[in-house]
């Protein structure tokens, strides 16, 4: 059938969005591998495989195009963000679990592409840290990267110790939390051997590669600034009030930044438009909410980081925000008498 | 002379694609076999057919009387002889069928006689009356009734007159063009607007991407002295759709005229620079609406623009211009808000401005529809402030009430969203659909509402009847016995307010009418109605065959 007005299209496609939000966790990815060894690679390989195998597999299955939705490069973006939040020690079983989780229950059993109300990525983070928490709260230390024996924990047996660490925000955590709450953000710091000069040793310059993705997204025009500026201030700013009044029981604004999953989550999860806000106002108010919420559960929580289940949170509120934040149409613009 | 410009929210910016058509100036096209001129050419009521078959017409005879006043007279563009009045297919994708006078032009183009008008001595509303029967329409597309547009507000003082010659759209360069040839006759009619609008400055805004027609525009302004006084010529950012009305009053005033809101209310009218040209010809020369200039472009070796008879077959017009051998599809208007046509012999109308040859190569089928992943690049793009996957999704949804309160009716179907959609979603196709879908509903309800008023009319009359019955049998008894008379009058008097009960009964039925018209059916583009006939047409079909005995079905 012959197509209507409008004749001309911009070249643009979903295959082109994904690949391109890909291409900017390279600079983060090339970080990881820098500082922490191949394993991430690894990984990423396994998530991948997974997540496309899966997608085809459920897409034959639903009777959908197997090659235009699997090409798409949804699956990808998602596939590398479970590989790049989860510990790159995990052991193989526990990454595809997650991936053929996110891909075929939180997003093909909603209907596929477009559907899902909840990030696929984070909703699996948030279902195996529950399910595993010992596995998936096992990091590797800065400057171990022998990828025969990373090769080893993925595929074999799990001899841990000594290998990994507790991540500088679990640290933190678990030290403030304890020792009869002696210890100080400065103490804990200056002891662990995993915190660099912002954030983590090593994990601090992934977030930089995070960081330096992101910018060139927005760039690209493919994230508005609205939900990365939102998070990271909103993060940034209970950090500083609270710091602000005990520094030494909370930690700095920029710590949280450069620590866990902020720059990652603030570009590339925050972000991910469909399970988000859609309207300008209603991406801040979602973005600011995850940035609280993070905060909130990073501080008082009984998990490593936050990020997952302050999306998720704020993934259940998105209909609400969006219904109250319609923005005002052309010519009913307040004060216009209209 | 730098003015202050406003800026309004979403656009585009697609590859323009004017450069081919601008080389050679407006060209003259030789007389058709045939001018199929269709009645129906503006937004209101179609006109009456003055003229029958077999009877000799002169050029700039009126052959199409307006349909009371929302409506616009139609001429006879060539002498020649009336060899019909009837359907023809319409410059319209449905391919329906619209009355047309078709004239066998005799070669002479011998015109009525005409005479200049002395408008400046006549009241305003018989200039008005002179503007509809010369056929003056919006020539941007709209092609709404200029007459019912050169009267201010009642409430608000008029200020700024808004010349539009931004022409946006790609491809399409016959306002430029005009501009660039015909400067002065632009701005002779834009003096006239000034003149009867009494407006304290007028705006004419050219997007800057036509930089000879600014030019040529700003020495005719200085050429003609105090006739061009108050008119500024401003050059407006590139961008699509800065032609747009709303657009271009946002941009120039920094107005925001809301949906279904005269922009007099505002203090600000607008008209197309074609059609200030075409009033200038109708009250200075007298001469009625019979050609525009349209844009032949697209998929044809030699595109330019020329000015063309009413009624002239689009196949016609291209020839001289050599559509490729790969051309297939005609487009009337531009890439961004035409429509491909049913075939290349429907005739040109005063809606086109633009006759766009496409092909495969040049218009690809777009790829794939993918679901929306609510990226928001639509409601980036959208110069009305929508959120268009929202309006996309209830209207795929039918959920129409939804779309409306979304504001379904403000989008323009600029197509800005849909050009930038990287799911590939035709989503203006989705509003149309929504659109004629409640147009059609409000047309039923309109005509239930119809049927009954009636009903109501006839109770009433019942009602009356019976009381009237009542007075009578009252009146004999009163004068059967006569000590009752006073109260016989009594009941007389009584014959008032059964007037006023049949007077609330209309009244009651016409506010009803009123309400239900949020988005005014009776004033549609002669293309939106056809979708509304399209879709009658389509559940006339359902209808039938759910009511054809099986044993009938093929
Ligand atoms: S541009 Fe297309 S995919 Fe993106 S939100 Fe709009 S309709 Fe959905
Ligand atoms: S077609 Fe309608 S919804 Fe789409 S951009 Fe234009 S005005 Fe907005």
């Amino acid at each position: 059938m012959a197509h209507n007005s409008p004749y001309l299209l911009k070249p643009a496609s979903v295959r082109s969005v994904m690949l391109r939000v890909a291409a900017a966790l390279l600079p983060g990815i090339a970080a990881y591998v820098y500082f922490f060894g191949a394993a991430i690679l690894v990984q990423l390989a396994l998530a991948s495989a997974t997540a496309l195998a899966g997608e085809a597999a459920i897409l034959a299955l639903r009777r959908k195009p197997v090659w235009l939705f699997v090409s798409d490069g949804s699956a990808l973006v998602t596939a590398w963000l479970i590989a790049l939040t989860f510990p790159p020690v995990v052991p193989w079983w526990l990454t595809v679990t997650a991936t053929l989780f996110a891909i075929v229950v939180v997003k093909q059993l909603y209907g596929g592409l477009g559907q899902n109300p909840f990030n696929p990525a984070m909703a699996a983070f948030a279902l195996m840290i529950v399910a595993y928490p010992l596995l998936m709260s096992q990091w590797p230390a800065a400057g171990f990267a022998d990828f025969h024996t990373q090769l080893g924990l993925i595929f074999g047996e799990r001899a841990l110790d000594g290998i990994t660490m507790a991540t500088p925000l679990d640290a933190l955590r678990t030290a403030l939390h304890s020792e009869e709450n002696r210890a100080t953000v400065a103490a804990v710091i200056a002891q662990g051997a995993s915190f660099g000069t912002l954030g983590g040793k090593g994990w601090e310059w992934i977030a930089a590669g995070y960081l330096l993705g992101g910018l060139w997204l927005l760039q690209q025009r493919i994230v508005t600034w609205h939900m990365p500026l939102a998070f990271l201030a909103a993060l940034g700013l209970i950090a500083g009030v609270f710091h602000l009044i005990n520094g030494d029981q909370f930690a700095t604004p920029l710590f949280h930044v450069f620590s866990g999953g902020a720059l990652l989550g603030a570009f590339f999860i925050v972000t991910d438009p469909v399970s988000g806000a859609t309207t300008p106002r209603g991406k801040l108010i979602f973005a600011a909410g995850i940035g609280l919420l993070t905060w909130v559960i990073r501080t008082w929580g009984a998990y490593p980081d936050g990020i997952a289940f302050a999306v998720l949170l704020m993934n259940i509120a998105v209909p609400l925000i969006d219904m109250h934040t319609q923005p005002p149409v052309f010519g009913h613009k307040k004060g216009d008498g209209a | 002379m730098l003015r202050a410009l406003f800026k309004f929210n979403g656009g585009v910016k697609p590859q323009t694609h004017k450069l081919d058509s601008v080389r050679e100036s407006i060209g003259q096209i030789p007389l058709p076999a045939e001018l199929v001129i269709p009645l129906h050419q503006s937004i209101g009521g179609t006109p009456r057919p003055l003229v029958k078959a077999g009877e000799k017409v002169f050029k700039g005879q009126m052959i199409g009387a307006a349909d009371g006043n929302v409506s616009a007279a139609v001429h006879a563009s060539t002498s020649g002889t009336v060899k019909a009045v009837e359907m023809r297919t319409m410059a319209h994708s449905s391919g329906l069928g619209t009355l047309c006078v078709v004239i066998e032009p005799d070669g002479e183009e011998a015109w009525i006689e005409t005479r200049p008008v002395a408008w400046r001595s006549l009241p305003a509303g018989e200039v008005r009356d002179i503007l509809r029967d010369a056929g003056i329409v919006g020539l941007g597309g709209a092609v709404f009734p200029s007459h019912l547009k050169v009267q201010g507000s009642r409430s608000t003082k008029f200020k700024t007159l808004i010349i539009n010659g931004a022409e946006c759209e790609p491809f399409i360069t016959c306002d430029d063009m005009q501009m660039r040839e015909r400067p002065a006759g632009v701005l002779r009619g834009a003096a006239i607007l000034r003149d009867l609008l009494q407006a304290e400055e007028v705006l004419i805004g050219i997007e800057d991407n036509k930089p000879e027609a600014i030019a040529s525009m700003r020495a005719a302004v200085a050429n003609l002295g105090d006739t061009a006084r108050d008119i500024q010529i401003v050059p407006i950012p590139t961008r699509y759709p800065a032609g747009g009305a709303k657009q271009l009053i946002r941009v120039l005033t920094g107005i925001e005229v809301p949906h279904g809101r005269r922009s007099t209310d505002y203090g600000v009218q607008c008209f197309n620079s074609g059609t200030a040209y075409a009033i200038h010809e109708a009250l200075e020369f007298g001469r009625p609406l019979i050609s525009r200039i349209v844009t032949v472009a697209g998929n044809v070796e030699a595109p330019r623009n020329y000015e063309i008879l009413f009624g002239t077959p689009m196949r016609h017009a291209i020839a001289p211009t050599r559509a490729k051998p790969d051309s297939d599809r005609v487009i009337m208007g531009g890439p961004m808000m035409g429509f491909a046509m049913p075939n290349p012999d429907v005739p040109v109308i005063k809606a086109t401005n633009c006759i766009l040859v496409g092909s495969p190569a040049l218009f690809p089928p777009p790829e794939p529809e993918m679901p929306c992943i609510r990226c928001g690049e639509c409601a980036k793009a959208c110069p009305a402030d929508l959120q268009p996957f929202e309006l996309y999704w209830f209207s795929r949804a039918k959920q129409f009430g939804k779309a409306q309160e979304y504001a379904l009716f403000d989008c323009i179907e600029c197509g800005c969203c849909a050009y930038v959609c990287p799911s590939h979603i035709p989503l203006v196709d989705y509003y149309r659909f929504a659109k004629s879908e409640i147009w059609d509903r409000e047309r039923e309800k309109a005509a239930a509402d119809a049927a009954r008023e009636r009903y109501e009319f006839r109770l009433a009359r019942e009602e009356r009847e019976k009381q009237e019955k009542a007075a009578k049998l009252a009146a004999k008894a009163a004068e059967t016995r006569a000590k009752l008379a006073a109260e016989a009058a009594a009941t007389a008097a009584e014959d008032d307010p059964k007037k006023a009960l049949i007077a609330a009964a209309l009244a009651r039925a016409q506010a009803q009418k009123a309400e239900i018209q949020p988005d005014n059916i009776e004033q549609l583009t002669p293309a939106q109605q056809a979708e509304v006939a399209e879709i009658e047409a389509r559940r006339a079909q359902i209808r039938e065959i759910a009511h054809t005995p099986p044993e009938n079905k093929p």
